[in-house]
């Protein structure tokens, strides 16, 4: 018996919240429930008063199933806004990554000469190791990455995307 | 207290309990709310189901932490399914003591969180009466649904000096969207207008919206002419002795309604879910029709069926802007369309066999249910059931003209849930003739609750189609697993007039046809509460059926050859 599975597109979401305990049980919970699938998820509260939070959402999935998501997110009572970035048009994503590299040497070298292209900054060294720290599109990071593993990547973190519209609306 | 009396609550379904003592202390000699002592946690939510689908009201549980919470799950998780409006309060742990594994500690907000429309845990005695307020207004409006407020002991306890709201006042942060745009109106009315073989798919949104609803909906099919059939869900919206209603549709549907679905070229789909009971196959679903779907909740809009037009409002409001838009037209000549229906309907696709090939002399089912419509329909009574065979014989064979009368347990599928919906209906509708058509493996899922109804003095009837099987895993392994029955027999069978008997109950066994009417009419005239233990046909099964796996069109009906075995595709489904 096979198990059939169709064509899946990237799709990230801006989700504005209630801020308040379970909501993001909710959400990561709704995801795993109904078998969607997460890239990436970040969270933090944006408002003066900390009551409301904004979650950006990395999904891939089929076109309807990608329409399910969103109706399932807006069905939670906490939920105030989705907003599917990749459909509503032009918008930037950045996310952020720490990038611990060790070695010595040549390969030490090529390693700050690589950061320096691609702008990451140094944010701790040792004789032996750079942390480098890496704002991007996550495609730039990923290819950051791989250039790293030649170099003695020891460890990576990463924050996710977080999206927002571009020009002068909200969102 | 206060605040479910301001929320007109005339009866709590519930359990006592270490974590809800300092509630129950409240409700000692308090004349404004009854409590409900059931004997399961599990009935106390189906009392509440059975309350709230017969009243339209809100149904109200209250239990302690813990197992208490748990033994209500299944009856949570089922009003979800069904879009039943529900609230339930669960005690819980002393604050201080939470997540340290304390007694009777479960994590009832963790547990409920993907059954319930929303849950909430009250840590601060100042929130509580918000939250109440908020938990009413969410359980029952919108897509109604259930609703938990996990309490700590504490918070129970506690006197707030002072009460927050959860959000400004006047501005509710839930507020679902009614009236849906002119433009979609406009747009529906031509189609409907211009369609030559329309009909109205109509389920249990109709039913959520209230009763004027259905009134609408017979209005808006008597502008229409559209021949109309309804999921089980939807069962009484619309009258069955209309000639233009073509019963249930779906998997035990009726041969002219799944047709008729598959034929149509306009599908007016009201208040229901597409469900793969009702749709069969997908991509063999109605494939030539324009789709029209009104809900409330947009997550059903496209789910699993797209369509042309969604319309996102209320039943009643929709219904009532499509009788206004539609004005003064005549409705279109449909008479080859109802001639097409009217061949389907002549295959008489209920005609059951008359005796059954093992036991001749045996009473059938759909016969014993026949009867039972025939001797209590002057008293238009509400009817529950349970899960299996006896299910779907009482959606066929009974007849509802009123919504609010048929109770079931459609999405979850839940057994036991038919006599305390049946306690709760009761209870809510004193003077209703109110009758549980159940069979003999579910009854027993919550047998205790005999007690209840006996406490009661709740005159409910529980009318048992006994066939010694469950019969609807039977008919399963017949078709898919060459009759090999595995644990399908109901062995060890309790005599059921004396249950009933020991509980206070009137007992009556019927084992011949001859006694059957005598003994119904038996059955309704005991002012008590009545079990009637029918023997009917043990090989007896549910058709016409759409196998799984299989489209509208390939229904298999009485008098086809049954049995065998499916591949491993049709296996797979349920
Ligand atoms: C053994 C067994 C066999 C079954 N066989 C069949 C069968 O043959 N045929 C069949 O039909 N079912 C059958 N069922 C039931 C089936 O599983 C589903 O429960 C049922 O089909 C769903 O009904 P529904 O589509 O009316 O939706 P419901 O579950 O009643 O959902 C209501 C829909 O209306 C919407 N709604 C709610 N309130 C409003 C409002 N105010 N305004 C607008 N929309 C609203 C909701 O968002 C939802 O989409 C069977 C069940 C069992 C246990
Ligand atoms: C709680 C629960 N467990 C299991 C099932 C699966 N199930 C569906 S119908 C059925 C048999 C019901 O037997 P009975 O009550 O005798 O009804 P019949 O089909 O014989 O009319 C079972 C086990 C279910 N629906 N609910
Ligand atoms: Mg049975």
């Amino acid at each position: 018996m096979k198990i059939k599975s169709a064509e899946s597109e990237r799709h990230v979401l801006a989700v504005t919240v209630d801020n308040e305990p379970g909501i993001l049980a909710k959400i990561t919970g709704l995801f795993t429930a109904r078998g969607y699938n997460i890239d990436s998820l970040t969270v933090a509260d944006i408002t003066e008063d900390h009551a409301v939070s904004r979650i950006t959402i990395v999904t891939n999935g089929p076109p309807q199933v990608i329409d399910q998501i969103e109706a399932q997110l807006e069905r939670l009572v906490p939920v105030h806004k989705v907003t599917d970035l990749t459909a509503a048009g032009p918008h930037v994503e950045r996310e952020l990554a720490l990038i611990k590299v060790a070695g010595k040497g040549e390969a030490r070298v090529e390693a700050l000469r690589i950061a320096e292209l691609f702008r990451a900054k140094v944010i701790d060294t040792t004789i032996s190791s750079f942390v480098f720290e890496l704002t991007g599109p996550p495609d730039k990071i990923d290819s950051f990455i791989s250039l790293m593993r030649e170099l003695g990547l020891v460890s990576v973190g990463r924050s996710g995307v977080v999206g927002m519209m571009r020009g002068a609306e909200g969102v | 207290m206060e605040c479910l009396v301001d929320q007109g609550v005339e009866y709590v379904f519930g359990y006592p309990g270490g974590a809800v003592l300092p509630i129950y202390d409240e409700l000692f000699g308090d004349e404004r709310i009854r409590h409900i002592l059931v004997r399961h946690e599990a009935g106390a939510a189906h009392a509440a189901e059975g309350y709230a689908r017969a009243t339209g009201k809100p149904g109200v549980v209250l239990v302690t932490s813990g197992p208490g919470a748990t033994n209500a799950v299944t009856g949570i998780a089922d009003a979800f399914l069904d879009s039943i409006p529900m609230v339930v309060i669960t005690g819980q742990v002393p604050t201080a003591l939470i997540g340290t594994d304390a007694f009777q500690e479960a994590d009832t907000v963790g547990i409920t969180r993907h059954c319930t429309k929303h849950n909430y845990l009250v840590k601060d005695p100042a929130d509580l009466v918000a939250t109440v307020e908020e938990a009413f207004r969410i359980a029952t409006t919108g897509r109604p649904g259930p609703v938990v407020i996990d309490i700590p002991k504490d918070v129970q306890i506690a006197v707030p000096s002072e009460s927050k709201t959860l959000v400004a006042p006047g501005s509710h942060r839930y507020a679902p969207q009614m009236v849906a745009p002119a433009d979609q109106i406009a747009e529906a009315i031509e189609l409907i207008a211009n369609a030559q073989a329309p009909i109205l798919y109509t389920g249990g949104g109709v039913i959520n919206s209230g009763s004027r609803a259905s009134e609408l909906l017979r209005k808006f099919q008597d502008m229409t002419n559209a021949p109309l059939t309804s999921t089980l869900m939807g069962l009484g919206a619309f009258p069955n002795t209309h000639p233009d209603w073509l019963g249930m549709l779906g998997m035990h549907g009726t041969y002219e309604a799944n047709m008729a679905m598959n034929k149509c070229d306009v599908m007016v789909c009201i208040g229901a879910r597409f469900d793969d009971r009702v749709t069969g196959r997908l991509d063999a679903f109605s494939p030539d029709s324009t789709k029209i779907h009104i809900d409330i909740d947009r997550s059903s809009i496209n789910k699993t069926v797209p369509v042309d037009l969604g319309i996102l409002g209320d039943c009643a409001t929709v219904l009532e802007q499509l009788i206004e838009a539609w004005g003064d037209r005549s409705p279109r000549d449909l008479g080859e369309w109802k001639a097409r229906i009217a061949g389907w309907r002549a295959r008489e696709c209920l005609a059951y066999p008359d005796r059954s090939k093992k036991d001749p002399k045996a009473i059938m089912p759909q016969k014993a249910v026949e009867r039972l419509y025939e001797l209590t329909k002057e008293k238009s009574p509400i009817i529950s059931t349970e899960v299996g065979q006896h299910q779907m014989w009482a959606a066929q064979y009974f007849g509802f003209d009123k919504p609010n009368k048929w109770l079931t347990s459609g999405g979850l599928g839940t057994m036991g849930y038919g006599m305390p919906a049946a306690i709760g209906a009761q209870l809510g509708n004193p003077d209703d003739l109110v009758i549980d058509i159940a069979g003999e493996a579910s009854i027993q899922m919550n047998i205790q609750e005999l007690g209840t109804a006996s406490q009661y003095r709740l005159p409910v009837k529980i009318f048992i189609l006994n066939n010694e099987y469950m019969g609807m895993v039977r008919q399963w392994q017949e078709l898919t697993y060459e009759s090999r029955y595995s644990n399908s027999y109901s062995d060890s069978l309790p005599d059921f007039v004396k249950l009933a008997e020991a509980y206070g109950w009137k007992g009556i066994r019927i084992t011949d046809e001859a006694d059957l009417d005598a003994s119904i009419m038996a059955m309704i005239e005991h002012d008590g509460p009545v079990l009637v233990d029918c023997c009917v046909a043990k090989d007896a099964n549910c058709l016409p059926m759409i196998p799984s796996g299989a489209a509208h069109t390939e229904m298999l009906l009485y008098g086809d050859e049954v049995g065998g075995t499916m591949d491993d595709e049709a296996k797979a489904l349920v």
